[in-house]
């Protein structure tokens, strides 16, 4: 076999109280399609970070193309054939397209000729797009799409992919493969981060699993099962959520024909939202994010008031009361951003449980806030939903993403909720951490509660909720029993599809 | 290479030192000014920080003078910075100082020359409604509109300083003054005079309500729900209306608060210490009262402490301006620099530095 | 009142001169805030500039040079800024509100001595025939040279905020400094660059004020015009060509109300005099009431590269 396009040697890279990458070595073939596999926090970001020249490695070597290749900055990784998808953070909503095109090239051309190059491009490669929109106006697969085109003008050798099928739907997955496949046949390396196992077995010829900032592994994906490659990446087992069999009660929250119009430039509005969740379900809303998952969760909270008569719990109309009102009527909430949304970052935990926990746990009286009260719920729900923390009295941003979420999502379960309402709670935290948020939402259903929970991830969905429905461009498709799902029918709703699907059927 | 590290949570010991660490850093600083304005710095520094305190001669007349300068400080400190806490930035204080004067003062000479006991509390309840009605215009604006609370109280300066120029030559002119500007002098007329209460101590009736001011605000901000949603509001906007607080009412009652009390500043002030509205009523206590809310850290005990600072650069640049021909801008620019030298330490309370290999890109 | 006293050329040609000081000043306070900085010092640089300027002016008898220290002094002083929000990550609008409180302070110890003191001024451009037109001639065609350097740094600006890759890569850092970052461009280096060009377009504002203007040094003499400069930059929604009309416009509300005092006009003094900031006042509220914003992503966010 030909010498590796990219060896990477012994990577080490050290953050204060914490190893991000220890002694990391692999191979990435040529026209090879390589995973990077991981939990979150095992090191996969800092990783590529040092190959993209954003991080430099403090000790070890990269080899590409048999020569020495040490970017110290991302220029330079462009200039040696090395492009990057990123998962967050690198488009300008309010730029063009074809502006941002540019902004990731070394030499771009004039606009009008990259414009040109852009929709020659996305023609080969089956990705659509104009060159002249704004970006901030595209769904999140399309925006994907101006990050990938980015890559392609610039005729990459290695294309690292961040977690790319995070913001689409089953079948925008189907059509990305595609393009990959094509880039593989062309001759493009890709390395692939992931943390879907499915996906990855599908997709890509190696794998290297990270855990802890360890290389622990490399396996051919195809031949290996999704299990022993989960097993290798989290380490050890951990308790899956207990099936559970519960009375279906009263209705508690109902949304009839909600419509708002959208909060921004960039939001999505809301448009004829109906659904209505009983004692003892869980119901779970899928979609692609930037369909209206925070619209939603935004006017379920009551921060921003519905029109009257669209909301209702317990039979009420709570439209346009705002989230005082709705706490203490046992409507509680828990929003996707768990830092300054959920939690505000530099105030204590016990400061952050006065936040919604105030007047339902009687945390005050005649507006006076009782510290040593606060405080003692702050422990209560500390030690009720094992957070790991020095203590009560530490700020909210020194926790980690699991153990924060945990705070967060038990500040609100330990209020005894009627309803509970939860915006991808277990985002961006460890496995074991999602485990236990996953059993807790369960025991709110079990206890009688009645719960939604909005997410992007379609495996958690299927595995808490009673019935599924999915949200796309504000819209909300018909609800069904998860029983009765299949994953194109999933597919086929998240593209907001589901009436031809009818027509099929 | 030397580099910011973010701490795990923000440092307390840090927060209380870094005042302390930017006085010196000032002294040294402004030492060297002074030096290279011909004065000797190490004079000029006591003459600043001691002498108004204990110099034999002068300290009788200016150690008074401490409570004097101090009050109106800190009763608009106090103000500003539970609005600063929640990220609303009015600025315009000097105009609602000068508004609440105005206020203040017409309605007391409306009544003139009555003795009636009621006419001082009047007065008070009237320049704090001036002071509030002059917040209110940007808060108002904001709220319906969104425009910006910062440029519009600032120019809301400039308008209440035109109001200020026109009231004291035309509608509140002494028309016992012979055509000169300026209006009667409260402290000819008993029922009107903010008078000091302890003599020789400096302590006048705004100097009082700048303590209970400090107390309420400290009672506020530490124990009271609405203090939390204040400073919830600053920390994380979003986390705070999910919590329940309207952003919108959150800004009326901040700008309300910081206008009402310099409204009562400058009240107390034309009754008291100034005696009359005149073209050049105001100081510019409404622009220092800024930094001595930061110079506080926003914190009231801190503003407390800040405000007598202050005060003691004010009266010592005054002797330094009689003793050592130190100008008066020199102290101006002494205080600016201390506000600058407390921004550029308060990094300290959320980071620290780090030297050695870099982590940045 | 007598309004035939005013006369329409020279109130044209003067709304141009008084215009000149904020287009200066909101030009460059237009480009920090596309770069994502917030910099409300512009009334503090501004002054430096006007005395600084003057001073140099003054003792080397040559008004350009006075600018050029002017535009030197302005950046100094932003620097200053720059260096504290940039790199000791200091809020944004409390340093900006410290500016302008240094160069006040800053300003009147500089100017003391320079009190009362006529400084030589820019000659009146001679453009030839342009300048011997009828009417137009004298209206448009007969200022001193930093009019029109004034008039070409809008149309600099423009050009090179729409048709050059920096002026890109300077909205990209400002709509969004995280993305940015990931791609390599070097957010704080960008946005010193900006903030000392800030500073150096306050500066030679100032001068303007001090050198041709008024011509003169007065203590707080700029009395508000830099933070007229920045509500301008708001009323233009962050495009340099609406800074134009709207320095103009207001120029004209300057001029007009100076030459209605002059008339005698039948309205009280106090409103003449204020209007210039009421009317600041009114055009924020109409923005806002409109609510076409554009203000750049992460303007006055402090970035942090936390990796």
């Amino acid at each position: 076999m030909d010498s590796p396009l990219l060896r990477i040697d012994g990577l080490t890279k050290a953050y204060p109280g914490v190893i991000a990458n220890d002694q990391v070595s692999f191979d990435i073939g040529r026209g090879e399609i390589h995973a990077l596999l991981g939990e979150n926090g095992a090191g996969k970001s800092t990783l590529v970070k040092m190959i993209y020249g954003l991080v430099k490695p403090d000790t070890g070597t990269m080899t590409l193309d048999d020569k020495p290749f040490a970017p110290t900055k991302p220029s330079e990784a462009r200039s040696n054939g090395v492009a990057m998808v990123f998962q967050h953070f690198s488009l300008f909503d309010a730029l063009s397209v074809a502006e941002n095109v540019a902004l990731g090239m070394e030499t771009p051309p004039a606009l009008r000729d990259l414009a040109r190059q852009i929709r020659d491009v996305s023609e080969a490669y089956g990705l659509p797009l104009d060159p002249s929109r704004t970006v901030g106006t595209l769904s999140a697969g399309e925006r994907q799409r101006v990050e990938i085109i980015r890559c392609l003008l610039q005729d990459p050798r290695l294309l690292i992919m961040d977690e790319p099928t995070s913001v689409l739907t089953p079948q925008e997955v189907d059509i990305l493969f595609e393009t990959l496949h094509k880039l593989q046949a062309e001759g493009t390396s890709i390395l692939y981060i992931s943390h879907k196992l499915e996906e990855i077995r599908t997709l890509c010829d190696h794998a290297t699993i990270l855990r802890l900032g360890k290389n622990v592994g490399t396996c051919t994906p195809r031949e290996t099962t999704a299990r022993a490659m989960a097993e290798l990446m989290v380490g050890s087992s951990f308790a899956s959520p207990v099936a559970r069999d519960t009375e279906k009660g009263a209705v508690l929250l109902e949304a009839r024909a909600l419509s708002l119009p959208a909060p921004g430039a960039f939001g999505t509005p809301l448009r004829d939202i109906s659904f209505s969740v009983q004692a003892g379900e869980v119901l779970g809303l899928g979609g692609v994010a930037g369909n209206g998952q925070d619209e939603l969760l935004d006017t379920l909270t009551g921060e921003r008031s519905a029109p009257k008569g669209t909301l209702f719990l317990k039979g009420h109309d709570i439209s346009q009361t705002g989230p005082v009102y709705r706490r203490n009527e046992g409507l509680l909430t828990g929003p996707e951003e768990r830092l300054g949304h959920a939690a505000a970052p530099n105030m204590s935990l016990t400061e952050n449980a006065v936040l919604t926990a105030a007047q339902r746990k009687g945390l005050m009286a005649n507006g006076f806030i009782s510290w040593p009260k606060a405080r003692s719920f702050a422990e209560e729900v500390i030690a009720q939903f094992d957070v790991r923390t020095p203590g009560a009295s530490t700020a909210a941003r020194a926790l980690s993403g699991g153990n924060l979420q945990k705070f967060v999502v038990g500040r609100e379960i330990a209020q005894a909720p009627d309803v509970l309402v939860l915006n991808q709670p277990t985002w961006g935290v460890d496995a074991a951490a999602a485990a236990f948020i996953r059993q807790a939402i369960l025991d709110v259903a079990a206890r009688g509660g009645a719960v939604v929970v909005i997410s992007q991830d379609l495996d958690e969905l299927m595995e808490v909720s009673d019935r599924f429905g999915a949200l796309n461009e504000g819209r909300l498709s018909k609800i069904r029993p998860v029983a009765e799902l299949n994953i194109e029918q999933i597919g086929l709703m998240m593209g907001g599809a589901e009436d031809m699907e009818d027509a099929h059927a | 290479m030397i580099r910011l590290e973010k701490r795990p949570q923000p440092s307390r010991l840090i927060s209380a030192l870094t005042p302390v660490i930017a006085v010196l850093l000032t002294m040294i600083v402004g030492g060297i000014l002074f030096a290279a304005l011909g004065a000797n710095p190490f004079e000029a520094i006591r003459t600043l920080f001691w002498d108004p305190l204990f110099h034999p001669q002068f300290a009788a007349y200016s150690r008074p003078q401490l409570l004097v300068k101090a009050g109106p400080l800190i009763l608009i400190a106090i103000g500003l910075s539970i609005g600063f806490r929640a990220g609303i930035w009015n600025i315009g204080a000097e105009g609602q100082y000068i508004m609440g004067a105005i206020c203040g003062a017409g309605a007391g000479l409306a009544f003139y020359p009555s003795e009636s006991p009621l006419i001082f509390p009047l007065m008070i309840l009237a320049g704090a409604l001036g002071g509030w009605a002059w917040g209110m215009i940007p808060a108002i604006l904001k709220t319906r509109l969104g425009t910006n609370e910062i440029l519009v109280s600032l120019m809301l300066v400039y308008v209440a300083e035109t109001l200020l120029g026109s009231v004291s030559t035309g509608l509140l002119r002494n028309p016992e003054g012979m055509g000169f500007p300026g209006s009667r002098n409260f402290k000819q007329w008993d029922a009107a005079h903010n008078a000091e209460i302890v003599s020789n101590t400096g302590a006048h009736w705004g100097v009082i309500a700048a303590f209970i001011a400090v107390i309420f605000a400290y009672v506020l901000l530490s124990r009271h729900i609405l203090g939390y949603q204040v400073r919830l509001t600053g920390e994380a906007p979003r986390a705070a209306r999910f919590s329940g607080v309207k952003p919108a009412r959150m800004v009326l009652f901040c700008l309300g608060l910081s206008g009402a009390l310099a409204g009562m500043a400058g009240m107390f002030e034309v009754t008291g210490p100034a005696g009359q509205i005149s073209i050049d009523f105001n100081s510019g206590y409404g622009f220092t009262a800024i930094i001595v809310a930061f110079l506080g850290r926003l914190n009231p005990i801190g503003i407390l402490l800040a405000g007598l600072l202050m005060a003691l650069t004010y009266i010592g640049g005054e002797l330094a301006q009689l003793m050592l021909g130190l100008p008066a801008a020199a102290i101006q620019l002494f205080q600016g620099m201390l506000l600058f030298f407390l921004l550029a330490m308060d990094v300290f309370t959320n980071f620290r530095i780090r030297i050695g290999q870099g982590a940045k890109a | 009142m007598d309004l035939s006293s005013i006369n329409p050329i020279l109130l044209v040609a003067s709304i141009m001169v008084s215009a000149t000081p904020i287009l200066f000043a909101a030009l460059g306070e237009l480009v920090v805030e596309k770069s994502g900085v917030l910099n409300l010092g512009v009334e503090g640089m501004m002054i430096t500039g006007a005395v600084v300027g003057f001073a140099i002016a003054v003792n080397t008898g040559s008004p350009l040079v006075g600018f050029v220290a002017a535009a030197v002094a302005g950046a100094a002083l932003s620097l200053a800024f720059g260096l504290l929000t940039q790199f000791l990550l200091s809020n944004q609008v409390a340093t900006g509100l410290g500016l302008t409180l240094v160069g006040l302070g800053l300003s009147s110890l500089i100017g003391k001595p320079y009190e009362g003191i006529k400084s030589p001024t820019l000659p009146k451009l001679n453009l030839g025939p342009l300048s011997d037109l009828p009417i137009v001639g004298r209206m448009l065609f007969s200022h001193d040279i930093m009019v029109y350097v004034s008039l070409a740094l809008v149309v600099a600006t423009w050009a090179f905020l729409k048709f050059t890759r920096a002026g890109l890569i300077l909205r990209a850092v400002g709509e969004s400094h995280d993305s940015a970052h990931a791609l390599g461009y070097k957010v704080v280096r960008i946005r010193l660059l900006a903030i000392l060009f800030g500073g150096a377009c306050a500066g030679l504002g100032g001068a303007y004020l001090s050198l041709v203007r008024v011509p003169q040094w007065t203590e707080g003499m700029t009395a508000g015009a830099g933070w007229i400069a920045l509500a301008l930059v708001v009323f233009a929604s962050w495009r340099a060509g609406r800074v134009l009309i709207g320095a103009y416009l207001f120029g004209g509300v300057t001029v007009l109300q100076l030459n209605l005092q002059a008339a005698g006009a039948d309205v009280p003094v106090a409103l003449l005099s204020a209007s210039p900031y009421l009317v600041t006042i009114l055009v924020l509220v109409v923005i806002s009431a409109v609510g076409k914003h554009g203000a750049p992503a992460s303007l006055g966010r402090p970035f942090h590269a936390a990796s």
